[in-house]
Protein backbone atom coordinates (compact mmCIF):
# COMPACT_ATOMS: atom_id res chain seq x y z
CA UNK A 1 0.00 0.00 0.00
CA UNK A 2 1.38 3.47 -1.14
CA UNK A 3 2.04 6.20 1.59
CA UNK A 4 -0.94 8.16 1.79
CA UNK A 5 -1.53 10.99 2.90
CA UNK A 6 -3.31 14.98 2.44
CA UNK A 7 -1.50 18.01 2.69
CA UNK A 8 -2.74 21.61 2.57
CA UNK A 9 -0.37 24.67 2.71
CA UNK A 10 -1.28 28.18 3.59
CA UNK A 11 -5.20 28.10 2.99
CA UNK A 12 -6.14 31.41 2.22
CA UNK A 13 -9.94 31.74 1.90
CA UNK A 14 -11.59 35.28 1.87
CA UNK A 15 -15.66 35.57 2.10
CA UNK A 16 -16.93 39.09 0.98
CA UNK A 17 -14.91 40.75 4.32
CA UNK A 18 -14.29 37.66 6.20
CA UNK A 19 -10.88 36.26 6.31
CA UNK A 20 -12.55 32.45 6.95
CA UNK A 21 -9.40 30.58 6.65
CA UNK A 22 -5.96 32.43 7.40
CA UNK A 23 -3.02 30.43 6.46
CA UNK A 24 -3.93 27.08 7.51
CA UNK A 25 -1.56 24.38 7.38
CA UNK A 26 -2.52 20.70 8.09
CA UNK A 27 -0.24 17.36 7.52
CA UNK A 28 -2.59 14.43 7.59
CA UNK A 29 -1.58 10.46 6.87
CA UNK A 30 -2.47 7.42 6.31
CA UNK A 31 -4.72 5.82 9.79
CA UNK A 32 -4.47 9.18 10.92
CA UNK A 33 -7.36 11.07 12.12
CA UNK A 34 -7.71 15.16 12.15
CA UNK A 35 -10.62 16.83 14.44
CA UNK A 36 -11.60 20.38 13.34
CA UNK A 37 -12.99 22.11 15.87
CA UNK A 38 -14.21 25.74 16.36
CA UNK A 39 -17.20 27.94 17.27
CA UNK A 40 -20.14 28.14 15.19
CA UNK A 41 -19.07 29.80 11.75
CA UNK A 42 -15.34 29.66 12.24
CA UNK A 43 -15.01 27.89 8.87
CA UNK A 44 -14.97 24.50 9.64
CA UNK A 45 -17.23 23.74 6.81
CA UNK A 46 -15.14 25.87 4.31
CA UNK A 47 -12.08 24.38 5.27
CA UNK A 48 -13.72 20.61 4.18
CA UNK A 49 -15.27 22.11 1.17
CA UNK A 50 -11.86 23.82 0.17
CA UNK A 51 -10.08 20.46 0.92
CA UNK A 52 -12.05 18.75 -1.25
CA UNK A 53 -12.22 21.26 -4.34
CA UNK A 54 -15.69 22.47 -3.41
CA UNK A 55 -14.70 26.14 -3.32
CA UNK A 56 -11.85 28.52 -4.56
CA UNK A 57 -8.91 29.35 -2.78
CA UNK A 58 -7.18 32.66 -2.58
CA UNK A 59 -4.03 30.89 -1.74
CA UNK A 60 -2.55 28.21 -0.95
CA UNK A 61 -2.85 24.70 -2.15
CA UNK A 62 -3.95 20.92 -0.80
CA UNK A 63 -1.86 17.83 -2.10
CA UNK A 64 -2.89 13.92 -2.36
CA UNK A 65 0.44 12.09 -1.99
CA UNK A 66 2.37 14.95 -2.85
CA UNK A 67 0.71 16.18 -6.03
CA UNK A 68 -1.56 19.33 -6.71
CA UNK A 69 -5.16 18.16 -6.39
CA UNK A 70 -6.19 20.79 -9.02
CA UNK A 71 -4.09 19.14 -11.48
CA UNK A 72 -6.11 15.55 -11.69
CA UNK A 73 -9.67 16.70 -9.71
CA UNK A 74 -11.40 13.87 -11.04
CA UNK A 75 -8.84 11.22 -10.05
CA UNK A 76 -8.96 12.44 -6.12
CA UNK A 77 -12.31 12.57 -5.91
CA UNK A 78 -12.61 8.75 -7.00
CA UNK A 79 -10.13 8.68 -3.83
CA UNK A 80 -12.29 10.66 -1.47
CA UNK A 81 -15.64 10.76 -0.34
CA UNK A 82 -17.28 14.08 1.57
CA UNK A 83 -20.51 14.01 3.54
CA UNK A 84 -22.07 17.77 4.30
CA UNK A 85 -24.20 18.30 7.25
CA UNK A 86 -27.08 17.41 4.35
CA UNK A 87 -27.76 13.95 4.07
CA UNK A 88 -27.54 13.70 0.22
CA UNK A 89 -31.05 11.52 0.06
CA UNK A 90 -33.89 12.33 -2.25
CA UNK A 91 -36.97 11.71 -0.03
CA UNK A 92 -39.05 10.01 -2.53
CA UNK A 93 -36.48 7.25 -2.90
CA UNK A 94 -36.31 4.01 -0.10
CA UNK A 95 -32.78 4.40 1.59
CA UNK A 96 -31.59 1.61 -0.70
CA UNK A 97 -32.70 3.08 -3.97
CA UNK A 98 -30.91 5.96 -2.51
CA UNK A 99 -27.60 4.20 -1.78
CA UNK A 100 -28.02 2.44 -5.51
CA UNK A 101 -28.18 5.86 -7.46
CA UNK A 102 -25.82 8.05 -4.86
CA UNK A 103 -22.69 5.45 -4.90
CA UNK A 104 -23.59 3.70 -7.93
CA UNK A 105 -22.75 6.71 -10.10
CA UNK A 106 -18.84 6.16 -8.66
CA UNK A 107 -18.74 2.30 -8.32
CA UNK A 108 -20.44 -0.81 -9.17
CA UNK A 109 -22.26 -1.85 -6.47
CA UNK A 110 -23.78 -5.35 -5.92
CA UNK A 111 -27.23 -5.48 -3.82
CA UNK A 112 -25.44 -7.54 -1.28
CA UNK A 113 -23.14 -4.90 -0.68
CA UNK A 114 -25.67 -2.52 0.06
CA UNK A 115 -27.49 -4.83 2.32
CA UNK A 116 -24.52 -5.15 3.92
CA UNK A 117 -24.11 -1.79 4.50
CA UNK A 118 -27.34 -0.49 5.88
CA UNK A 119 -26.90 -3.70 8.13
CA UNK A 120 -23.27 -2.77 9.31
CA UNK A 121 -25.54 0.97 10.21
CA UNK A 122 -27.90 -0.54 11.84
CA UNK A 123 -30.76 -0.42 9.58
CA UNK A 124 -33.80 -2.65 9.88
CA UNK A 125 -36.95 -2.34 7.07
CA UNK A 126 -37.26 1.02 7.17
CA UNK A 127 -34.59 0.42 4.66
CA UNK A 128 -37.18 -0.34 2.39
CA UNK A 129 -39.33 2.68 3.06
CA UNK A 130 -39.59 5.84 1.19
CA UNK A 131 -36.80 8.29 3.44
CA UNK A 132 -39.24 10.87 3.69
CA UNK A 133 -41.01 8.84 6.11
CA UNK A 134 -37.41 8.78 8.25
CA UNK A 135 -36.39 10.40 11.48
CA UNK A 136 -33.30 12.73 11.34
CA UNK A 137 -30.80 10.33 12.72
CA UNK A 138 -32.20 7.27 10.35
CA UNK A 139 -31.59 9.17 7.65
CA UNK A 140 -28.04 9.96 8.71
CA UNK A 141 -27.25 6.37 9.23
CA UNK A 142 -28.10 6.01 5.59
CA UNK A 143 -25.46 8.34 4.73
CA UNK A 144 -23.07 6.80 6.84
CA UNK A 145 -23.85 3.34 4.43
CA UNK A 146 -23.08 5.52 1.82
CA UNK A 147 -19.89 6.33 2.78
CA UNK A 148 -18.56 3.11 3.51
CA UNK A 149 -20.17 1.69 0.15
CA UNK A 150 -17.86 4.46 -1.38
CA UNK A 151 -14.84 2.47 -0.06
CA UNK A 152 -12.52 5.81 -0.36
CA UNK A 153 -9.60 5.90 1.16
CA UNK A 154 -9.88 9.39 2.34
CA UNK A 155 -13.40 10.73 4.60
CA UNK A 156 -14.04 14.06 4.42
CA UNK A 157 -17.40 14.24 7.35
CA UNK A 158 -19.04 17.56 8.49
CA UNK A 159 -20.38 16.89 11.96
CA UNK A 160 -20.71 13.00 11.04
CA UNK A 161 -22.62 12.36 14.42
CA UNK A 162 -25.47 15.12 14.70
CA UNK A 163 -28.69 13.72 14.92
CA UNK A 164 -27.61 10.19 15.97
CA UNK A 165 -28.30 8.82 19.64
CA UNK A 166 -25.70 7.65 21.89
CA UNK A 167 -25.53 4.12 20.16
CA UNK A 168 -25.50 5.79 16.86
CA UNK A 169 -22.26 7.92 18.24
CA UNK A 170 -20.65 4.41 18.51
CA UNK A 171 -20.98 3.47 15.51
CA UNK A 172 -19.62 6.96 13.93
CA UNK A 173 -16.49 6.28 16.21
CA UNK A 174 -16.11 1.88 15.17
CA UNK A 175 -16.98 3.12 11.50
CA UNK A 176 -13.93 5.76 12.14
CA UNK A 177 -11.88 2.90 13.79
CA UNK A 178 -12.15 0.59 11.08
CA UNK A 179 -11.46 3.18 8.31
CA UNK A 180 -7.98 4.23 10.36
CA UNK A 181 -7.11 0.57 10.69
CA UNK A 182 -7.08 -0.77 6.91
CA UNK A 183 -5.03 2.68 6.42
CA UNK A 184 -7.50 5.10 5.49
CA UNK A 185 -7.22 9.25 6.53
CA UNK A 186 -10.58 11.14 8.15
CA UNK A 187 -10.77 14.83 8.59
CA UNK A 188 -14.22 14.96 10.29
CA UNK A 189 -15.73 19.06 11.48
CA UNK A 190 -16.45 18.04 15.04
CA UNK A 191 -18.48 19.83 17.63
CA UNK A 192 -17.48 17.30 20.06
CA UNK A 193 -15.28 14.33 20.54
CA UNK A 194 -16.07 11.26 19.00
CA UNK A 195 -16.10 8.30 20.54
CA UNK A 196 -12.81 6.72 18.67
CA UNK A 197 -10.66 4.26 20.01
CA UNK A 198 -7.66 4.18 18.07
CA UNK A 199 -4.53 6.14 18.74
CA UNK A 200 -5.55 9.51 19.64
CA UNK A 201 -7.40 12.12 17.42
CA UNK A 202 -5.28 14.96 16.28
CA UNK A 203 -7.12 18.65 16.27
CA UNK A 204 -6.78 21.61 14.73
CA UNK A 205 -9.07 24.35 16.44
CA UNK A 206 -10.09 26.95 14.12
CA UNK A 207 -10.49 30.48 15.52
CA UNK A 208 -12.88 31.93 13.54
CA UNK A 209 -13.10 35.74 12.86
CA UNK B 1 -14.58 -0.96 -9.77
CA UNK B 2 -15.55 2.33 -11.23
CA UNK B 3 -18.49 3.14 -12.80
CA UNK B 4 -18.52 4.10 -17.16
CA UNK B 5 -19.36 6.91 -17.96
CA UNK B 6 -22.26 5.41 -20.08
CA UNK B 7 -23.52 3.33 -17.15
CA UNK B 8 -23.59 6.95 -14.58
CA UNK B 9 -25.41 8.57 -16.98
CA UNK B 10 -28.07 5.58 -17.01
CA UNK B 11 -28.30 5.92 -13.45
CA UNK B 12 -29.12 9.89 -13.50
CA UNK B 13 -32.15 8.73 -15.95
CA UNK B 14 -33.03 5.34 -14.28
CA UNK B 15 -33.14 7.86 -11.45
CA UNK B 16 -34.97 10.85 -12.57
CA UNK B 17 -38.12 8.41 -14.41
CA UNK B 18 -38.35 7.10 -11.43
CA UNK B 19 -38.84 10.05 -9.34
CA UNK B 20 -41.10 11.16 -11.69
CA UNK B 21 -43.25 8.42 -11.36
CA UNK B 22 -43.39 9.06 -7.45
CA UNK B 23 -44.08 12.37 -8.02
CA UNK B 24 -45.80 12.61 -10.73
CA UNK B 25 -47.82 16.17 -10.14
CA UNK B 26 -44.51 18.19 -11.39
CA UNK B 27 -44.39 16.52 -14.33
CA UNK B 28 -48.38 16.54 -15.37
CA UNK B 29 -48.16 20.28 -14.25
CA UNK B 30 -46.13 21.94 -17.87
CA UNK B 31 -48.61 19.20 -19.44
CA UNK B 32 -51.67 20.23 -18.37
CA UNK B 33 -50.50 24.00 -18.80
CA UNK B 34 -50.23 23.11 -22.90
CA UNK B 35 -53.73 21.46 -23.16
CA UNK B 36 -55.42 24.20 -21.05
CA UNK B 37 -53.61 27.06 -23.04
CA UNK B 38 -54.42 25.20 -26.85
CA UNK B 39 -58.09 24.78 -25.86
CA UNK B 40 -58.94 27.59 -24.78
CA UNK B 41 -58.24 29.22 -28.14
CA UNK B 42 -61.30 27.97 -30.09
CA UNK B 43 -63.08 28.97 -27.41
CA UNK B 44 -62.20 31.87 -27.69
CA UNK B 45 -61.26 33.03 -30.68
CA UNK B 46 -63.90 30.90 -33.02
CA UNK B 47 -64.74 27.27 -33.68
CA UNK B 48 -64.39 27.84 -37.59
CA UNK B 49 -61.54 25.69 -37.99
CA UNK B 50 -60.37 27.16 -41.14
CA UNK B 51 -59.90 30.25 -38.91
CA UNK B 52 -58.00 28.24 -36.56
CA UNK B 53 -55.93 26.73 -38.99
CA UNK B 54 -54.74 29.77 -39.56
CA UNK B 55 -52.98 30.81 -36.06
CA UNK B 56 -52.56 26.93 -35.18
CA UNK B 57 -48.60 27.14 -35.35
CA UNK B 58 -48.49 29.71 -33.62
CA UNK B 59 -50.71 28.56 -31.06
CA UNK B 60 -48.89 25.60 -30.25
CA UNK B 61 -45.43 26.91 -30.26
CA UNK B 62 -46.45 29.37 -28.10
CA UNK B 63 -48.08 27.26 -25.87
CA UNK B 64 -45.32 24.81 -26.27
CA UNK B 65 -42.40 27.35 -25.30
CA UNK B 66 -43.93 28.42 -22.00
CA UNK B 67 -44.90 24.88 -20.36
CA UNK B 68 -41.14 23.94 -21.28
CA UNK B 69 -39.96 27.13 -19.56
CA UNK B 70 -42.63 26.19 -16.15
CA UNK B 71 -40.82 22.65 -16.14
CA UNK B 72 -37.46 24.46 -16.28
CA UNK B 73 -37.21 25.66 -12.57
CA UNK B 74 -37.65 21.66 -11.45
CA UNK B 75 -34.25 20.69 -13.25
CA UNK B 76 -31.52 21.00 -11.14
CA UNK B 77 -33.54 22.83 -7.70
CA UNK B 78 -34.31 19.73 -5.82
CA UNK B 79 -30.88 17.98 -6.41
CA UNK B 80 -28.68 21.67 -5.45
CA UNK B 81 -31.29 21.60 -2.12
CA UNK B 82 -30.36 17.80 -0.75
CA UNK B 83 -26.28 18.04 -2.06
CA UNK B 84 -26.85 15.59 -4.61
CA UNK B 85 -25.28 18.15 -7.01
CA UNK B 86 -22.43 18.27 -5.15
CA UNK B 87 -21.96 14.67 -5.03
CA UNK B 88 -22.16 14.38 -8.67
CA UNK B 89 -19.76 16.71 -8.50
CA UNK B 90 -17.27 15.18 -5.99
CA UNK B 91 -18.02 12.09 -7.62
CA UNK B 92 -15.07 11.61 -9.87
CA UNK B 93 -16.93 11.75 -13.42
CA UNK B 94 -17.40 14.24 -15.83
CA UNK B 95 -19.63 16.94 -14.22
CA UNK B 96 -20.50 17.70 -17.83
CA UNK B 97 -21.89 14.58 -18.81
CA UNK B 98 -23.73 13.81 -15.88
CA UNK B 99 -25.26 17.54 -16.20
CA UNK B 100 -25.77 16.38 -19.61
CA UNK B 101 -27.41 12.89 -18.98
CA UNK B 102 -29.59 15.82 -16.71
CA UNK B 103 -30.81 17.56 -19.35
CA UNK B 104 -31.95 14.61 -21.05
CA UNK B 105 -33.53 13.27 -18.41
CA UNK B 106 -35.41 16.78 -18.33
CA UNK B 107 -36.40 16.66 -22.26
CA UNK B 108 -37.06 12.64 -21.89
CA UNK B 109 -40.09 14.11 -18.99
CA UNK B 110 -41.26 17.27 -20.43
CA UNK B 111 -40.43 17.91 -24.03
CA UNK B 112 -41.21 14.71 -25.18
CA UNK B 113 -44.70 14.17 -24.24
CA UNK B 114 -44.90 17.91 -25.15
CA UNK B 115 -44.18 16.73 -28.81
CA UNK B 116 -46.71 13.53 -27.92
CA UNK B 117 -49.36 15.57 -27.41
CA UNK B 118 -49.43 18.13 -29.71
CA UNK B 119 -50.62 16.39 -32.50
CA UNK B 120 -53.89 16.05 -30.71
CA UNK B 121 -54.18 19.70 -29.78
CA UNK B 122 -52.89 20.65 -33.39
CA UNK B 123 -56.30 18.69 -34.85
CA UNK B 124 -58.39 20.10 -32.18
CA UNK B 125 -56.82 23.21 -33.95
CA UNK B 126 -58.27 21.91 -37.19
CA UNK B 127 -54.51 20.87 -38.42
CA UNK B 128 -54.85 17.95 -41.57
CA UNK B 129 -53.72 14.71 -40.39
CA UNK B 130 -50.93 14.70 -43.46
CA UNK B 131 -49.10 17.33 -41.38
CA UNK B 132 -49.00 15.74 -38.23
CA UNK B 133 -45.45 15.54 -38.58
CA UNK B 134 -44.64 18.77 -39.05
CA UNK B 135 -45.60 19.16 -35.18
CA UNK B 136 -44.32 16.37 -33.87
CA UNK B 137 -40.93 16.72 -35.01
CA UNK B 138 -39.94 20.32 -34.43
CA UNK B 139 -41.52 20.07 -31.46
CA UNK B 140 -39.59 17.71 -30.03
CA UNK B 141 -36.43 18.92 -31.60
CA UNK B 142 -37.46 22.57 -30.48
CA UNK B 143 -38.22 21.57 -26.84
CA UNK B 144 -34.47 19.83 -26.54
CA UNK B 145 -33.08 23.00 -27.41
CA UNK B 146 -35.07 24.59 -24.91
CA UNK B 147 -34.38 21.68 -22.10
CA UNK B 148 -30.37 22.46 -23.63
CA UNK B 149 -30.36 26.20 -22.88
CA UNK B 150 -32.54 26.17 -20.27
CA UNK B 151 -29.84 24.21 -18.32
CA UNK B 152 -27.53 26.95 -18.46
CA UNK B 153 -30.27 29.53 -17.07
CA UNK B 154 -31.58 27.24 -14.57
CA UNK B 155 -28.01 26.21 -13.11
CA UNK B 156 -27.18 30.07 -13.32
CA UNK B 157 -30.16 31.10 -10.96
CA UNK B 158 -29.76 28.33 -8.44
CA UNK B 159 -28.30 30.75 -6.17
CA UNK B 160 -31.18 33.02 -6.24
CA UNK B 161 -34.33 32.30 -4.30
CA UNK B 162 -37.75 32.62 -5.92
CA UNK B 163 -35.63 32.55 -9.28
CA UNK B 164 -38.24 31.88 -11.52
CA UNK B 165 -38.95 34.85 -13.11
CA UNK B 166 -35.55 35.14 -13.51
CA UNK B 167 -34.67 32.01 -15.04
CA UNK B 168 -38.06 33.09 -17.67
CA UNK B 169 -35.80 36.52 -18.35
CA UNK B 170 -32.35 34.69 -18.68
CA UNK B 171 -34.36 32.00 -21.03
CA UNK B 172 -36.69 33.96 -23.38
CA UNK B 173 -34.77 35.89 -25.56
CA UNK B 174 -32.44 33.09 -26.04
CA UNK B 175 -35.36 30.73 -26.63
CA UNK B 176 -36.52 33.27 -29.57
CA UNK B 177 -34.42 31.68 -32.47
CA UNK B 178 -36.38 27.99 -31.68
CA UNK B 179 -39.89 29.88 -31.49
CA UNK B 180 -39.02 31.35 -35.05
CA UNK B 181 -37.90 28.39 -36.61
CA UNK B 182 -40.18 26.06 -35.02
CA UNK B 183 -43.32 27.95 -35.80
CA UNK B 184 -42.32 28.56 -38.99
CA UNK B 185 -41.70 25.32 -39.62
CA UNK B 186 -45.54 23.85 -38.36
CA UNK B 187 -47.02 26.98 -40.59
CA UNK B 188 -45.16 25.29 -43.54
CA UNK B 189 -46.46 21.66 -42.58
CA UNK B 190 -50.02 22.74 -42.39
CA UNK B 191 -50.13 25.08 -45.62
CA UNK B 192 -48.62 21.60 -47.20
CA UNK B 193 -45.17 23.09 -48.09
CA UNK B 194 -42.44 21.26 -47.22
CA UNK B 195 -40.77 22.25 -44.24
CA UNK B 196 -37.61 20.78 -44.34
CA UNK B 197 -35.37 23.76 -44.17
CA UNK B 198 -36.57 25.30 -41.03
CA UNK B 199 -35.81 21.67 -39.62
CA UNK B 200 -32.22 21.53 -40.67
CA UNK B 201 -31.93 24.83 -38.68
CA UNK B 202 -33.61 23.59 -35.97
CA UNK B 203 -31.45 20.29 -36.14
CA UNK B 204 -28.59 22.65 -36.36
CA UNK B 205 -29.01 24.71 -32.61
CA UNK B 206 -29.90 20.75 -31.48
CA UNK B 207 -26.50 20.36 -32.02
CA UNK B 208 -24.99 23.26 -31.10
CA UNK B 209 -26.36 22.74 -28.02
CA UNK B 210 -25.94 19.10 -27.13
CA UNK B 211 -21.76 20.04 -27.42
CA UNK B 212 -22.00 23.38 -25.97
CA UNK B 213 -24.64 23.87 -23.35
CA UNK B 214 -23.61 21.26 -20.97
CA UNK B 215 -20.45 22.86 -20.35
CA UNK B 216 -21.59 25.62 -19.64
CA UNK B 217 -24.05 24.12 -17.53
CA UNK B 218 -22.02 22.45 -14.92
CA UNK B 219 -19.13 25.31 -14.98
CA UNK B 220 -22.89 27.48 -13.56
CA UNK B 221 -23.31 24.57 -11.42
CA UNK B 222 -19.95 24.62 -10.05
CA UNK B 223 -20.38 28.28 -9.40
CA UNK B 224 -23.74 27.83 -7.74
CA UNK B 225 -21.57 25.05 -5.31
CA UNK B 226 -18.92 27.27 -4.06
Amino acid sequence: MSRRNIQAERLHLWRGERHVLAGIDLVVGAGEMLQVTGANGSGKTSLLRCLCGLMHLEDGRVLWQGSDVREDLPAFHAQMVYLGHEPPLKPDLTARENLHYWVGIRQHLSPAAVTAALKRVGAGTWAEQPVRTLSAGQKRRVALAGVILCGAPLWLLDEPATNLDAEGQNLVGSLIDEQLSSGGLVIAAVHQDLPVMSAAPRRLELAGT
Amino acid sequence: MNTSALAAARLILARDLRLALRKRGQFVQPLAFFAIVTTLFPLSISPELARLREIASGVLWVAALLASLLALEFLFRDDAHDGTLEQYALSGQSLTWLVFAKTSAHWLLTGMPLALMAPLAGISLGVPYAALPGIILPIALGTLVLSLIGAISAALTLGVRRSGVLLTLLTLPLAMPVLIFGAQATDLAIRGASFAAPLYLLSAMAVLGVTLAPLAAAAAVRMSLE
